[in-house]
């Protein structure tokens, strides 16, 4: 029996099959999506951060034209008991190698004892419109008794502080320390050292489309169905069960065309499970669309971290010890408990050779939006210390950044690499595989190289322009666990159906998972039905975050084929009259191998599958053509990536232009050219908005100063350079494609790339860039400030 | 003042060259009636405040933001939307540009580009790769990063001059 | 993010929505096209009892060159403004400013009366009326009258129009040819309102400089005339150290606000920069 494995489309930058009913207007959104009978929801938030909730008075909101129902937090708490604060899922063996302490408060649906934000909501006021929901939802009157907002993260910790969840008695929620060899021996020894403090600030994910749920109750069978804008639908079927007291097997959760997610979709959210709530308490199918403000205000923000941090050297530049205690504001709840956190501590390590370390991670509750991961997910804070620091160290000992970066790197004749700590699956972090060094390299040279570079940027210093040159390397761990899951089945037409627990929302896996399942079977990609996001479709999955849905779906699609394939050939075999050894798959059905033609086309094998008078199968062969499989990786693959940049910084104005932008990536096999680079090039212009121009503020009382889109600046192609990438493959052993996971990667580095370039423009102020956003007042305050030193 | 009377007015208006009637509270804003009133669930609302232009089509043949438009002010309009770009099964140009050029990801911001730049390569035929740039800037695009509508308009934009 | 209720109403001529203003008593709002106030009922900052929709009166929308004058109706949009040629030779200042406001879909529907009643101080037009020295008209239940640009901002979103009165026509003294002009702004991205903006016009006479106007946008609750660097620059002509001079008297008369998109002191150094650097490119333009 052979199997194909000729790769015929992966590897093709294959245009997608899901554009046409986008390009034409005929996707389907969640917005898009109406029921008979439906109603609409309207929130009412809290206007002030931290208060406790006295009294809701909803009797003008109940009374007002159109309203058919409306529900307060208070209300709520009465009838659906909170859930009571969650163990932290991690794995046994993270828990058992990592110090840690973790609380874990849980959102209610609504909020019933005290509002911990602004925007977080409060009531539920559903109408037969939109605008009438609105309407009312401004007439709930609210009695808040106001308490001090926590707003610093750092304050938060300490003792004197207000408490956001005042059970614990403390707004610590979450600590961890990592640690590997000796750090206090290595400090002892070194002959440099540095000290810095850098502040990752606080953005989010923004994804075009806003939230949405849709759901409705079906009474006759006690089974609910629920649409939401998410990149969960299991999870969300998960929780409904629990919330609604019905098995899972009532419950159909679907995901449309989601408009962008970028992880702010990747948890279930109290409005997931809330509208499927009122829906059946109504009656009626509800429908709920989060408003852009709404959005700002209660879809989770990232980022948000304070690191103290101390690095010893050697006159070489060699990092010898390292130590990190940071901080990060988690606001209200944390939802995805110590993910981010955990990320920043292993991802800090990057592609270099750290000895000897310590870290200690906290988590502080505040009174701002919930953070939970948003592309990068911890990383690009991790980022931001480590590449910085590489940065400092080239200046004080007058060496190139990019020397002080090689002489630390793990090189490729040193793969596989052990850092010696766990991952957050509780695996032994082993970088898989990879050329850290050629990537720097390539990089460098897609800029013309750092000494061309030097003299470019002494020939504009002479005529007043300031350029500087930004570095930024990554590792990233992708494709993490626990699973995702498969089905492949062979239809009745012949065509290869398969579904998965991924739930794309851009990405365009309707087309790379019918490339690879079509290489898998030897058919063409038309021949291959792909169906996502419908918990209807199979029974266990897990969702699309953490760059793992090609990853680990691919792998699931392997392995699924490869069971279903041996059932094929038999039956194939049988067919053709000669032993399933003799066999192979070939232009989309089953022929003997040395004799060309006579195929048997799949759709007569599944035809003679079938079950019943009549079939076609062997002996000993079960009816039915469909496999599923669970795929649960080893751990995680690492990809990996050097980000390079040249910048003009108008000292007058502050202004940063980008002049040139190169990204040397590794992500393991290519599936789609084309649709990677569009990967990568979207997610770095993320990191440059959040290096540049997006920034949730929020003044002393714990108001939001940046609630709309004319504050909240979102990058547009102005300004936006156009990126040149340069890829380079090494795939991992540690799946059957040798691919690792790419969705993230982009948004880790440019913010530090954008900090260390505009470093090194202005170097001759003594300006230093250790916190995002660089902005332009900042920019000219360091330079004022540095000119008036002179 | 009293409460406002919630009487209703008379909508009709011409939309990708079909005729359309109907009636709403003047306050409905001009992408709510096309997605809800008239079906056309193409034009997308993704901020409601005029800034991220995912909402816009061409009124009376000048891109407009529909978000911060009522539907009472389309009276007599002549709106094309995204809908009636393509012929039947054959895409306008500059779909097939997105397509080829793989400009969407999402597809969320995508009918407020199509417009926006149909809008722009009219009063401006043959832009530069500058000019594409600080025009699109009109509408916010989070997955792209852009590159590749901006290849896509500058390569859809001889195709449109030979057929304008 | 839906408007609250409203009464709606569009009025075929001036004289009728004056006189809806005047019944619904400082309660109304005029709809002109909507870029600014539509947002602000969408948040619900806004929610006037009634609308006052001005674009079904056609004859507020045109652009005459009358002699020295070029009169703009109140409901002309800005995009038929950036695409005037009659704008473009004799106000090309108007034209330069023009570009800057917001993005071609905004400027489809946005018009020139909307954005100088809105008065936001951060908006391009207010600036270029001043620089300009442009007049409005007026109409209101007891008649018409003019208002000249710096009688018009009285603070930030506030003119001293009265609730009744309508903005019909604006005025602008069509520029000496040969003029000099530029529009420097600075906002964070393009399109944005401006965190500071300063729009210069210069006549000159050889190295002299016969006329300077200059006006900035963001940085004070008003649109303001630099009148001390004006004079500087009329006095002292255009060389480099008079340009200075001038850029730092007009960082010295701005008061500017402090808000999460800028300090004061910021967009006071901005003020100086953007100057300087406006009165430069006007003059690097072939006369």
């Amino acid at each position: 029996m052979t199997i194909a494995t000729e790769s015929r489309y992966v590897g093709k930058p294959m245009v997608r099959r899901e554009d046409k009913r986008l390009l034409t207007g005929r996707g389907q959104y969640i917005a898009d999506f109406t029921l008979p009978r439906m109603l609409h929801a309207a929130f009412v938030r809290s206007p002030v951060a931290h208060a406790r909730i006295k009294s809701v008075d909803l009797s003008a909101a109940r009374a007002a034209p159109g309203v058919v129902y409306a529900l307060s937090g208070p209300e709520l708490a009465k009838i659906v008991p909170p859930v009571s604060d969650s163990q932290l899922s991690l794995p046994a063996k993270w828990k058992s190698q990592i110090q840690h302490k973790f609380l874990n408060p849980q959102q209610p649906m609504l909020a019933h004892d005290k509002a911990r934000h602004v925007g977080e909501a409060i009531a539920i006021v559903v109408a037969e419109s939109r605008y009438a929901a609105e309407d009312a939802a401004e007439l709930v009157a609210v009695d808040f008794e106001p308490l001090p907002a926590v707003v610093d993260a750092e304050a938060a910790l300490k003792p004197d502080s207000a408490v956001v969840h005042e059970q614990y008695k403390t707004n610590t929620i979450g600590e961890f320390v990592l640690r590997k060899g000796d750090v206090d021996s290595a400090f002892a020894r070194a002959k440099h050292k540095l000290r810095r403090r850098f502040h990752h600030h606080r953005y989010a994910a923004i994804p075009m489309e806003t939230r949405g749920v849709v759901a409705t109750y079906d009474e006759r069978t006690d089974s609910m169905t629920i649409w939401s804008s998410t990149q969960v639908v299991h999870w969300v079927r998960k929780e409904a069960a629990t919330m609604l007291g019905i098995p899972e097997a009532r419950i159909r959760s679907v995901a449309l065309d989601v408009g962008g997610g970028f992880g702010v979709k990747g948890h279930v959210y109290p409005e997931d499970l809330l509208i499927p709530f009122v829906a059946r308490a109504i009656g009626q199918p509800v429908k709920w669309i989060e408003d852009r403000h709404e959005h700002l205000i209660s879809a989770c923000h990232s980022r948000d971290q304070i690191h103290e941090i101390e690095v010893a050297f050697d006159d070489q530049g060699h990092i010898l010890g390292f130590r990190n205690d940071y901080v990060v504001d988690c606001g209200a709840w944390n939802p995805i408990g110590s993910g981010i956190a955990y990320n920043t501590a292993v991802h800090m390590l990057g592609p270099y050779k750290f000895q000897d370390f310590s870290v200690r991670a906290r988590i502080a509750a505040t009174n701002k939006v919930a953070n939970a991961p948003y592309r990068g997910a911890g990383r690009p804070e991790a980022a931001l210390v480590t590449e910085r620091v590489m940065d400092l160290i080239a200046q004080e000992l007058k060496l190139e950044p990019d020397e002080v970066r090689r002489r630390n790197m793990i090189r490729a004749d040193e793969m596989p690499y052990a850092m010696g700590v766990p991952y957050r699956d509780g695996q032994p972090i082993v970088y898989d595989s990879g050329d850290f060094p050629s990537l720097l390299a390539k990089a460098l040279s897609a800029l013309g190289g750092m000494g061309a570079f030097r003299k470019r940027q002494r020939e504009a210093r002479a005529q007043g322009r300031y350029l500087g040159f930004g570095l930024g390397c990554y590792t990233e761990g992708t494709g993490v666990g626990p699973f995702e899951s498969a089905t492949v089945r062979v239809d009745p037409s012949g065509k290869i159906y398969v579904t998965s627990g991924a739930c794309p929302h851009g990405q365009g896996m309707e087309t790379i998972f019918a490339q690879i399942v079509a290489d898998l079977w030897s058919v063409d990609p038309a021949d291959v039905v792909v169906q996502l996001a419908d918990t209807s479709a199979i029974a266990i999955g897990f969702g699309t975050m953490a760059s793992r849905s090609t990853v680990t779906g691919s792998a699931a699609m392997h392995d699924a084929s490869r069971r279903l394939q041996k059932k094929v050939l038999a039956i194939g075999a049988n067919l053709l009259e000669c032993a399933a050894g003799d066999v192979e798959l070939r232009k989309g059905g089953v022929g003997i191998i040395g004799v060309p033609g006579k195929e048997i086309s799949l759709a007569k094998i599944a035809h003679a599958a079938r079950p019943g008078w009549d079939n076609g199968r062997p002996q000993g062969v079960e009816a039915g053509l469909e496999e599923t499989n669970y795929w649960e990786p080893p751990t995680v693959t690492w990809s990996s990536a050097v980000h390079a940049a040249i910048v003009e910084v108008d000292i007058g104005t502050g202004k940063v232009t980008i002049d040139k932008y190169a990204i040397a990536h590794d992500c393991g096999t290519v599936v789609n050219p084309l649709l990677l680079d569009g990967q990568i090039v979207g997610g770095a212009a993320q990191g440059l908005g959040g290096a540049l121009l997006e920034e949730f503020n929020y003044d002393a009382q714990g108001q939001l100063l940046t609630g709309s889109l004319m504050d909240y600046l979102l990058p547009t192609a102005s300004d936006i350079p156009n990126f040149e990438l340069i890829h380079q493959s090494s795939p991992t052993p540690l799946n059957p494609l040798g691919v690792k996971g790419v969705g993230e990667g982009g948004a880790i580095s440019p913010p530090v790339v954008i900090a260390n370039a505009v470093s090194d423009a202005l170097r001759e102020f003594g300006a230093e860039f250790n916190s995002t956003p660089i902005k332009p007042e900042q920019i000219v305050r360091a330079v004022r400030a540095g000119a008036a030193r002179r | 003042m009293t409460e406002p009377k919630m009487s209703l007015v008379d909508v009709r208006l011409t939309v990708n060259g079909k005729p359309y009637a109907g009636q709403c509270e003047p306050r409905k804003l001009l992408v709510d009636f096309l997605r809800e009133d008239l079906g056309l669930t193409g034009t997308h609302a993704g901020c409601e405040h005029g800034i991220c232009g995912a909402c816009t089509i061409l009124f009376n043949g000048e891109a407009a933001r529909s978000c911060i438009m009522l539907a009472v002010q389309a009276n007599g309009a002549e709106i094309t939307t995204v809908e009636g770009l393509a012929k039947g099964a054959e895409l306008h140009p500059l779909q097939q540009a997105f397509h080829e050029h793989h400009a969407l990801q999402c597809g969320f911001c995508t009918p407020g580009m199509l417009m926006a730049a149909i809008d722009f390569l009219k009063v401006n035929p043959a832009p530069t790769e500058h000019e594409v740039r600080e025009a699109m800037s009109s509408v916010i695009c989070r997955c792209t990063g852009y590159q590749n509508i901006v290849k896509a308009i500058l390569a859809a934009a001889p195709k449109m001059r030979a057929s304008a | 993010m839906k408007p609250a209720k409203f009464e709606y109403h569009a009025p075929a001529t001036v004289d009728e929505a004056v006189g809806l203003l005047k019944r619904y008593n400082g309660e109304a709002r005029v709809l002109a096209g909507g870029q600014s106030l539509i947002p602000m009922m969408n948040f619900r900052v806004a929610a006037p009892a009634a609308l006052v929709d001005l674009n079904r009166i056609p004859s507020l929308a045109y652009i005459r060159a009358d002699g020295d004058t070029v009169r703009i109706g109140a409901m002309t949009r800005q995009r038929a403004i950036e695409f005037s040629p009659v704008v473009r030779e004799k106000l090309p200042l108007l034209h330069e400013a023009i570009s800057w406001v917001g993005h071609l879909p905004t400027r489809s529907r946005g018009t020139i009366g909307g954005s100088l009643a809105h008065a936001d101080p951060a908006a391009e037009l207010p600036m270029a009326l001043q620089a300009l020295e442009g007049e409005v008209v007026a109409r209101g239940p007891a008649g018409e009258r003019t208002i000249k640009a710096g009688d018009l901002f009285s603070s930030s979103l506030t003119t001293t129009l009265k609730p009744d009165e309508i903005l019909t026509e604006i005025r602008f003294p069509a520029s000496p040819p040969g003029a000099a002009y530029a529009v420097e702004e600075f906002a964070r991205r393009h399109g944005d309102f401006a965190i500071t903006a300063i729009a210069c016009l210069l006549v000159r006479d050889g190295t002299r400089c016969k006329m300077a106007r200059l006006a900035t946008g963001g940085v004070g609750p008003v649109p303001l005339r630099l009148t001390a660097a004006e004079t500087i620059l009329e006095q002292r002509g255009l060389a480099e150290d008079a340009i200075e001079a001038a850029a730092a008297a007009a960082a010295a008369a701005v008061d500017p606000m402090s808000d999460h998109q800028g300090s004061a002191e910021y967009r006071r150094h901005l003020t100086q920069v953007l100057t300087r650097r406006a009165v430069q490119k006007a003059l690097a333009r072939k006369p």
